[in-house]
């Protein structure tokens, strides 16, 4: 019976510790009010024909998701930004992807197939050095509404953990620019 | 304690289960031997030392990332993980000694998810290659290679 109880807690640890291992990331954050570097602005072209420029978004809490059909972690995650799109749109949250694909064709396949609300721009390499060097993935850049980066994600995005940096935007844009409930955003 | 001996199988049962689960699928390149895995700083080493034979080093992952950072000297073939950057391979090394060192990576990914070293490295093995090693980049090209301020190539 003791050995039994033994081998389920060492594998209750190691299940643990596997997903802890899984949901591991590097996070670089930056608090309200603290310096912060702009995010720097871009016009790529969008998957649906048109062109998407960054600073149209000012105003907005952005998360800027670099991510590519064929990364398996970003593929996991983006039910979940979906989610997150529908459930803060009203208070002015807006996700742009950027694809590091090669070719746009698996992207607009993914982008149908996940039913994904937010738009997909195809990024190239000029992109991914203006943001330091995009040299893996999945990178995301949670952006304030001043346009300033406020957190770098490295790896697979904890949800919980940027749904609380989303809501603490929210919480420093003072109350007369925060957007009525029935301001919603087409993209 | 009373326990029910079915209940705790049970119980044992499931948590193996979940287990296998998380420790298999997505982690194809840990099924890559260590004996042919060579480490950063290894590589790192052979690329600053003049004698000895040069491996080829070739990049099956994404052209995007290669554009922006690679080995110096390392070829781009193309994803390994679709059927056009397999062919790739294969036409690249036909005429190549079956002995030649070859250096596989990507570094797109956490190792675990990489889709592209694993499909490369069997079809080196397939065709007969015995001196293939798989560059172990544990996070991505970025933090385990750029950031260690190791020798970085860009453009195409």
């Amino acid at each position: 019976m003791m050995s039994k109880k033994l081998v389920i807690g060492f594998a209750a640890v190691i299940i643990v510790f596997l997903f802890m291992l899984a949901h591991s990331r590097f996070r670089e954050r930056h608090p309200p009010g603290s310096h912060r570097s702009l995010a720097p602005d871009f016009v790529l072209p969008d998957i649906n024909g048109g062109n998407l420029q960054l600073s149209d978004f000012r105003g907005k809490v952005v998360l800027l998701d670099f991510w590519a059909t064929w990364c398996e972690p970003c593929r996991e995650e983006t039910p979940h930004f979906v989610e997150l799109q529908d459930r803060y749109r009203d208070q002015g949250l807006q996700i742009i992807g950027v694809s590091m694909d090669d070719d746009d064709t698996p992207v607009r396949q993914f982008y149908k197939q996940f039913k994904v609300n937010y738009p997909v721009a195809m990024g190239n390499a000029k992109i991914g050095e203006l943001y330091g060097g995009i040299l893996g993935l999945p990178i995301a850049f949670l952006i304030a509404p001043d346009g300033s980066i406020h957190a770098r994600h490295d790896g697979a995005v904890n949800i919980d953990i940027i749904e609380a940096e989303i809501n603490e935007l929210f919480a420093s844009i003072p109350r007369e620019k925060r957007p009525s409930p029935s301001a919603e955003s087409n993209h | 304690m009373n326990c029910n001996p079915h209940a705790n199988k049970f119980v044992l049962s499931a948590l193996v289960f979940i287990l296998a689960c998380a420790t298999c699928g997505a982690h194809q390149a840990d099924a890559i031997p260590e004996s042919r895995r060579i480490k950063p700083e290894e590589l790192v080493k052979i690329l600053q030392t003049s004698s000895g034979e040069n491996p080829l080093i070739i990049d099956v992952g994404s052209h995007v990332l290669y554009s922006q950072a690679h080995i110096p000297g390392s070829e781009y073939i193309g994803p390994a993980a679709t059927t056009d950057g397999l062919q790739q391979l294969r036409k690249r090394v036909q005429s190549a000694p079956r002995g030649k060192f070859i250096i596989l990576y990507c570094g797109c990914c956490p190792w675990a998810h990489c889709p592209n070293v694993k499909p490369a490295d069997e079809a080196l093995q397939t065709l007969g290659f015995t001196n293939v090693k798989v560059l172990y980049i544990a996070n991505n090209f970025g933090s385990d290679w750029v950031a260690k301020g190791y020798p970085v190539a860009k453009g195409d």
